[in-house]
Order: C-alpha cells, then structure tokens, then sequence
C-alpha cells in the first residue's frame, strides 16, 4: 500500500530486519498524550523565590509523567548548590555581585546542557527549567537555546504579591532547603526576605501587551486566584494549563481505600460483580466510625459503579458519587475466575502477565496502562477538591496512589493495597504524606508478589501490548531510553495484516516523518503480538 | 452555595463580538455533557417586542425611548431565567447580550444572589476589523433586523450600532472587577484571562472555551465498511469486514482523494473492522479505544431475535428508554457520552478530521454536532457506506451526506409501536432490519 514514508529510504533490507527483529525487543509504549507532543517541550519557570516555581514544576513534572509524557525538573538552585558548595547570606544574590552573577549564569548554562542531553538523547518530551528566569535578557537566552534545538517553549509565571501566602512558602519549603542547615527560623525568614529583595531590582514580568506578546505562557497570579493565558500552541500545552488551572495550596486530605471484603475475594475469584462478606460489612461499620472520628469537614465521598464500593459506602450515611470509572480493571475472559483456574485454562495469559503486570491486557478486557488512561479525570478533579474519601478496588487504587507518590510503572502494580485498610493521603512541601490505617477487621490477603523468576519463554512471545496508551513514569525513572515515538500503523502492518484481534497500533506518522529523518539511531519500536494470540 | 446551584453565565462584549456563537455553542456542549442548559438572547427578546427595526438609532444612548425598552427586554429575559433555572430544573443559563456597563452586570450579579444563582462573566474582546467584518458578514446579514436592507446597508447600519456601545463600554476590569468570576477572550483565543473559578462546571466551561476555535474547516463521520457480523444482523463483536465493505473502503479512498483534504487526521476505533477501513486509505491514522463500539454486555454478538428470546425484558426496558438503558455487563448511550467527551474536545481542537466508528459512537457524535436531544439520539440515522461532511457555518453545522454507492444491509432498528414488557416477540422484533 501506498505510505507517506516514515523510515529512512536509506535503510537496506539487512538492516531494516535488524531494525525490526529489535523493534521487537524493545517494544516501546508511547502514550497518546506523548504523541500528541512532537518537538521537545521547553517549561521555562519565572517568578520570584518562594511563589510557588518549585511546587508547580514537581507536580506538573509528576502529573505529566503519569499520563506517560516522559517529564523532567532541572532546578537551577541545586546547581548553584554544586558549583558553591557552601552557602553564606543573600549576599551572593546581590545583582550587583559580579562574581556571583557569572557563577549563576555558568549553573544556567550547565543545567541548559542537561536538558539537551536529556531531550535529544535520553527520551524526554519535557523539560521543566525551574529558576526564577526573572530578567528579559536570561528568557532571551532561555529562547535563543531552544531555538537552536527546535524546542518549543512555554512559560509559567507565578505572580504573588499576599505576604501571608509568602512567609508560608518560606516556612515550609525554605527553612528547612540544604541553603540553611543549621539557622533558626528568625534568620532563615530574614536572610530569605532579603534575598528576595535582591531579585525584585531586576525583575521584568512577562508583558502580555506589549514585549512578550509572541510567546505562549500561562500568569498564575495569587496561587490560582487569576490566570492569564497566552497563545497556547499544543494539545499537551492545552493539558498543562487545564492541569495548573485545577491544582490548588489549600489543605486538604485524600482518603484511599477499597471496598469491604467480598464474597469473590473469599473464594479468591478476580472482577466481578459480589456483594460484601460479613467482615465486609463489618469493615464498612469500622469506615462510618472512622470518618465520624476523623471529623472531616465536607467530606465527598466516591465509589465505582460496583455493588462491593456501594454497599460499604452505604454504611456511612452520607451521600456519596458513583463513578463507572472507578470500576474494577476488567479481566476480560478471566473475569470471576480464580488465578488457579486461569492459570490451568490460559496458562500463556498468565505467564504473559507475570512477564508485563502492568502493560499486559487481559483478553477482551484491560490493562492497567488502560486504566490509568481511564482514571485521568478522576485525578483532575481529586486535584480540584478539598477532602474526598475513594472507596474503590485493589487496581484503581494501585494507579490513584502511583500518581500521588510517583510511582513508575514497574512498581505499581504491585503496591500493596491491603483490604480494610484506609490510606490517608497528605500533600506536604514537594510531596505527599502517608499515613496507613488498619481498621482491624480480618480479610483475606488479596496481593501476588512480583514473581521471583520472570518466565521469559523460548519463543519469546512479546507481552500485549497495546501501543499508545499511558504509561506512567515516574519522576525518578529517568533511564536513558531513545527518543520515544512510534513507529506508525504502516509499520505493523506490514507483517500482520489482516490485523489480529490485538493490533494496538495507533500512531500516525506523517507529521513526524521529517523527525524520523533527524533521529535515525532513536528508532522506536513495538512488538506486534503473533496472531495465533488473537484468542477472544 | 454548594455544587447544586445553578450557574448563570453572563457575556460580556460589543456587537459582532461572536457571543452568541459562544452562548449556541457552550450551551450545546453542555446539554450533550448531560447538564440541562438554555440560553436567553436579549435581542431575542427585543425583536418580539419591537416588531419592526427601523435602524441603529435606537441603539443612540440618549435615546430614552429605546434605552426603556431594552432594559425591559432584559428583565424579561431574567425573568425566564429565573423561571428556567428555580422552576424548570435547569442547571445553566446562558443570558447573551452586550452586557457592557458595569450598572447593567451590577445589576445581573444582584439578580443571581437573590436568587441563589452562581454567576460567570464570559467576554470576548476583539479589535481585529477582518474578524469583525466577518461575524458581521456571516451572521448580521441573514438576521431579521436586516431582511429588508442590501449587504452594504445592513453593514452600515451595524457599525453605527457597535459605535453606539463604544462609549460606554466598561470592559470587565483585573481591579475593580478583581471578586467577580470570569473569562476574558481575547482576539479569538488568542489569549485568556481568567479570574476566580470557584467549581467544577466554571472550569470545564473555561477548558471547553480555550480550545475551541473558529478556523475553517470539516469533520468527516463514517462507520467502518459493512462487516461479517452486520450481514448476520448480530450486534458488537469484533469481526472483519465483508466484501462489500472492503468496496466501501476503496470507495472511500478515492473520496477523499477527490475532496482534497488539507491536512486531513485519520481517527479509528480499535476494533478490526474501522481499522481495516482505514487502512485501506494508505495513509497513516490514529486508534482511539474511546471510539470503539457500544459495549452490549451479555448481548454481545447475539442477532435481535436472540436477544428477545432470551432477554425480552431487557429487550423492552432498551426500547422504552434507550438513551438510558444499559446492557448488563456492558454500556448505555449515556456511558458512551461520558467517554466520548475527551474525543470531541479533540475534535473541537483540531481542524480536518475524519472519523472512522461505528453506529453508536457516530450517532453520538453526531447529537453533538448537530444538538439532538437524547431522545433523538439513539435513533439517528447512520447508514453504511455514508459519509457525513459537517461543517461549521454561522451558529451551526451544515450537514452533507455522501453515500458512496455500495450496497450494504440496513443495521438501524426504529422504536417500536408497542415498548410494554408484556408485548409479544412479534411486537417486538416488528422494526428489526432485514439479515442474513
């Protein structure tokens, strides 16, 4: 058939073989959201210290990294921590001080390189540049750089002039930075206020009317109160500001936990439909008891569409919601059965599964990937409330707390969600506190470890992998991995068609195909499972 | 004031500002996302009471006569929002009009509390005079103020109008205006301000406003080619297609080669059959699993008179509410929207789309584009082998149909005379197409 190429002419058979027999290897998973991002996205930070960079570049970091756009922070403090190891006073941020001043723009040249490095050759979409990029002359710099790499660039400006909201972050984030080991708060507040002080000589906001009316940026002004939005290029940039516009600083908990025990879970059968068992119906006694002691203003109360979630969220006497995808992850065929059988009656299913827990789709149903994907807008709208309660199940739970504590997806599916049990969830500084509540009613343990040995098979069947579906990272996991992108439905199909049953491909690759050309050694693959799998 | 108030949005902007296009579209959305919505347009109101438009003289700010009679029209029109969002349950009023002193929203804003409404200010501002010149072009024109004048008239006439409101115009203001709820547009999307978005429906609406646009441009609906299981007359699955349809794909290759489509996207489903369509094409395309077909739960694959055989209740509680009804074990049209709304977000975002589904999923899309109601919803037509070209015109879609001349089985089932549980299969199976 006739294809807008998407491969190098230049590739030979010989290597064009290599190139898929690896492909296959190394299947890739790029998300939707990632595709939807072509060239490198350049987050450039500006605004005064303590107004709240920090916090948005690691939330908005660990946001983008769960919907699968491989995400990273470059925090210019931390290079100015190497480069100076020790720090004295504000004096050093003095803009008059001129050996500092040529300090500070070696760190911002050196943390520029990094994102190169890490946008060009190591597979990142995104790159957050987290400093106060308060002058004119240092965005121009910023600008200039990624137009020499052919970045885009969005910028996020945090304007905050409410002292109160300021002597906070100060409090919480600052006291206790690597800058002041051993100072008591007083001197911490003073020397920090200082600092501030030094950079409001040289600030320049960003000029909607008239200077910086070209570039596309967002204004959070008051932590969220206003915002002013600026010529937004990109679907992905359209997702960073509906992200940042729904975040909020107020102080608020987040309650995770799952059902009560069902009849299902005491006959050890996976999904269904089961009401709770008697120590089911125990535990949703012990949850009333613990929301009433709890006292939790306006709490809201969430549950899936699933007869376990409601009848232990009944017990509370309190309105609750019911979100259809909240639901349990749905084992297709293997619906309702117990792993002994699945593994008797689909003994590839479930090796394949062990192989890949987290990409791995059950036939005819869905993988956590699916999942995550599914649960976006419940997260969107966890950000935008205040307290919330999630009654839900051992799966959606997993991806709700791997968002919370950035967790990748290796390790999520195999947190530990333990029946009966109540996660309280805190935001704290940069992160996220846990506090685990047993509620002390007996339940069976519904958790498979990670297998010691992972069955890799002789004929090397691929996991099933459905390209483009989310894939979350984590901020840590930052592995070098090639320039992610797909290879294309063209690709696949040229050795499967008809397609079977399970041909995920999604991507369309034309407006990448002059990309393609640039990033030879980055090849991206996936595998396309044998059709003999195709089995519904 | 909890999330069960009602919310009143209020735009803001001189004439030709495309508020209106704005208030149609906002409320169509927002009816099609399941939240009872109506708009109230003040000039509306304002036809009806003065049967007859003379000129733009009755815009003139010093002309008491007409400044009465405006203010009248508008507190008409609260009236029936009132009516509307206290009475009627409806959770969202659009109320358009100029709304450009700051008296006339003081006085809005004081209607909503005492009536516990949320309100949201919605301004468009816009100096670019193409822009202008167009809205004026597309949608004054054909307006009953102007049946009886030439274009260059009805042109004239409208821009003495908008200098009218010039001169006392109070846009929304970052200071003075700093604890009211709002969105700014500027120049088109260009750029927004946003201030104080205090619930969830305030910050879908302003995510819904920042990505729609107003570039040229069409979307293309069609269902797959018809496939195995359709010949059979059984639902859902995840057959391949017939020879019939895989006519249809090459007859639609070569439709699309005629059309000569800028930058046209490609979106299926990912199931065989649209994927197969698609691939036909020889260009690339996208798989969206938002797009694959209703799920029939228990149903699936079965043929309608199986379904009445072994199901018949479930069959009759379908036919008596089929926007409602959910499959066991599988989905609702209801569901369907919910996860389709990220896909027409999309759709709203981009410019040339194709979309290749299937017949629930279209008959949604459809109901969007074309504000159907959910009634009409799960019965719109969207036969085989036809392709919709929908495109944006003035306050709505124009709709051409396309049929590209292969043969192929009929798979809709119109409601039936007799919905009762008790009726006989006869009854029920009366409006089954024909099959295999």
């Amino acid at each position: 058939m006739a294809a807008r190429h998407q491969r190098p002419s230049a590739a030979s058979k010989s290597s064009a073989e290599a190139k898929r027999t690896d492909l296959k290897n190394n299947e890739k998973k790029c998300s939707w959201a990632s595709y939807m991002t072509n060239s490198p996205l350049l987050i450039v930070m500006i605004g005064l210290p303590a107004r709240g960079k920090t916090y948005m570049s690691k939330k908005l970091t660990r946001y983008l990294n769960w919907i699968g756009v491989p995400t990273k922070v470059f925090n210019l403090g931390e290079y100015r921590r190497e480069a100076v190891q020790s720090y004295k006073s504000y004096d050093f941020f003095r803009h008059d001080n001129e050996e500092a001043m040529e300090i500070r723009k070696q760190c911002a040249l050196v943390a520029l390189q990094d994102v190169k490095t890490y946008l060009n050759t190591e597979g990142g979409q995104i790159a957050v540049f987290d400093a106060t990029n308060t002058t004119r002359e240092r965005r121009t710099l910023i600008l200039n750089f990624a137009q020499e790499n052919t970045y885009k660039v969005f910028f996020v400006e945090s304007i905050c002039d409410d002292p109160d909201v300021i002597a906070e972050n100060i409090m919480e984030v600052k006291v206790s930075s690597p800058d002041y080991p051993e100072r008591d708060r007083e001197s911490v507040m003073d020397d920090f206020l200082k600092r501030i002080e030094c950079y409001k000589v040289t600030y320049q906001p960003l000029d909607p009317d008239q200077h910086d009316k070209n570039l596309s940026f967002i204004q959070v002004i008051n932590v969220g109160r206003r915002f002013l939005v600026n010529r937004v290029q990109d679907y992905i940039q359209s997702k960073i500001v509906y992200y940042l516009m729904n975040i909020h600083v107020h102080c608020h908990s987040i309650y995770l936990c799952r059902h009560g025990e069902s009849q299902h879970n005491l006959e050890r059968r996976i999904g269904g439909d089961s009401g709770l068992s008697e120590r089911g119906k125990k535990f949703a006694v012990e949850l009333k008891g613990f929301v009433k002691e709890h006292n939790l203003s306006d709490l809201k109360v969430w549950t899936s569409q699933l007869r376990c979630t409601i009848q232990t969220a009944e017990e509370l006497g309190v309105p609750y919601e019911q979100w259809k995808i909240l639901n349990e992850i749905d084992a297709g065929v293997c619906e309702e059965m117990t792993y002994k059988t699945i593994e008797e009656k689909y003994p590839e299913e479930f090796a394949l599964r062990d192989q890949d827990k987290y990409h791995y789709r059950y036939p005819g149903g869905e993988s956590y990937q699916d999942l995550v994907q599914r649960l976006e807008p419940v997260i969107m709208e966890l950000e935008r409330q205040g307290n919330v309660l999630v009654v839900c199940h051992q799966a959606v739970m997993r991806c709700l707390l791997a968002y919370f504590l950035d967790k990748g997806a290796d390790d999520l599916p195999y947190m530990k969600c333990p029946l009966h049990t109540v996660l309280k969830l805190t935001p704290v500084a940069y992160g996220c506190k846990v506090e685990m509540f047993d509620l002390k009613v007996e339940a069976v343990n519904t958790h498979r470890d990670r297998p010691l040995n992972k069955v890799t098979s002789n004929s090397m069947l691929p996991p099933l992998i459905r390209r483009n579906s989310f894939d979350p990272l984590s901020s840590q996991d930052q592995i070098k991995r090639p320039r992610l992108y797909s290879m294309g439905s063209m690709h696949s199909h040229s050795h499967v068609f008809p397609p079977p049953a399970f041909s995920g491909t999604r991507f369309s690759r034309v407006s990448e195909g002059a990309e393609l050309q640039q990033r030879e050694d980055s090849l991206n693959g996936f595998s396309t499972p044998d059709t003999e799998e195709g089995s519904t | 004031c909890m999330t069960n108030c009602p919310t009143l949005i209020v735009t803001v902007g001189l004439p030709a500002r495309g508020k209106t296009y704005i208030s149609k579209k906002l409320t169509r959305y927002l009816n099609w996302i399941g939240v009872p919505t109506k708009e109230f347009n003040v000039g509306d109101y304002r036809r009806e009471c003065l049967k007859i438009y003379k000129s733009f003289e009755f815009f003139r700010p010093d002309n008491e006569e007409g400044v009465k009679i405006r203010r009248q029209c508008a507190m008409s029109a609260l009236n029936d929002v009132r009516q509307y969002l206290s009475v009627e349950g409806g959770q969202v009023a659009v109320f358009d009009a100029t709304n450009t002193t700051r008296d006339r929203r003081g006085t809005i804003m004081k209607f909503a509390e005492q009536n516990g409404f949320k309100v949201f200010f919605v301004e468009s501002v816009c100096e670019d005079p193409e822009v202008i010149a167009q809205n004026i072009v597309q949608v004054k024109l054909e307006n009953p103020d102007y049946m009886n004048c030439s274009s260059e008239e009805a042109i004239e006439d409208f821009m003495e109008r908008i200098k009218c409101y010039e001169t006392s115009y109070q846009p929304l203001d970052e200071d003075l205006d700093s604890d009211v709820s709002y969105i700014k547009i500027m120049d088109v999307g260009r750029r927004y301000l946003v201030n104080r978005v205090v619930d969830h429906i305030q910050s879908r609406i302003v995510y819904y406003l920042m990505n729609i646009h107003i570039t040229p441009r069409s979307i293309y609906l069609c269902r797959h080619g018809e496939s195995d299981l359709n010949i059979k007359g059984r639902i859902g699955g995840d057959s391949g297609l017939s020879g019939r349809g895989k006519e249809f794909a090459k007859r639609l290759r070569n439709f699309l080669e005629e059309q000569n489509i800028k930058d046209l996207k490609i979106w299926t489903s990912q199931m065989k059959r649209t994927i197969q369509t698609a691939e036909c094409l020889g260009v690339p395309y996208e798989q969206w699993k938002s797009l694959n077909e209703i799920d029939a739960g228990v149903c699936e694959e079965m043929m309608y008179e199986e379904i009445q055989e072994h199901f018949p209740l479930e069959f009759a509680l379908r036919d008596q509410d089929k926007y409602r009804y959910r499959y066991p074990k599988g989905e609702s049209y209801e569901d369907l929207v919910q996860r389709l709304e990220p896909v027409i977000m999309e759709l709203e975002r981009q410019e040339n789309v194709l979309v290749i589904c299937h017949q629930a999923i279209m008959r949604c899309l459809l109901a969007y584009f074309l504000d159907k109601t959910s009634h009409e919803l799960p019965y719109l037509k969207c036969p085989l082998h036809t392709v919709l070209k929908l495109t944006p015109v003035a306050y709505g879609c124009k709709v051409e149909s396309v049929y590209l001349g292969v043969e192929s089985v009929n798979t809709h089932r119109d409601r039936p005379e007799n919905v009762n549980v008790q009726r006989s299969t006869e009854d029920a199976l009366q409006t089954v197409p024909a099959h295999l």
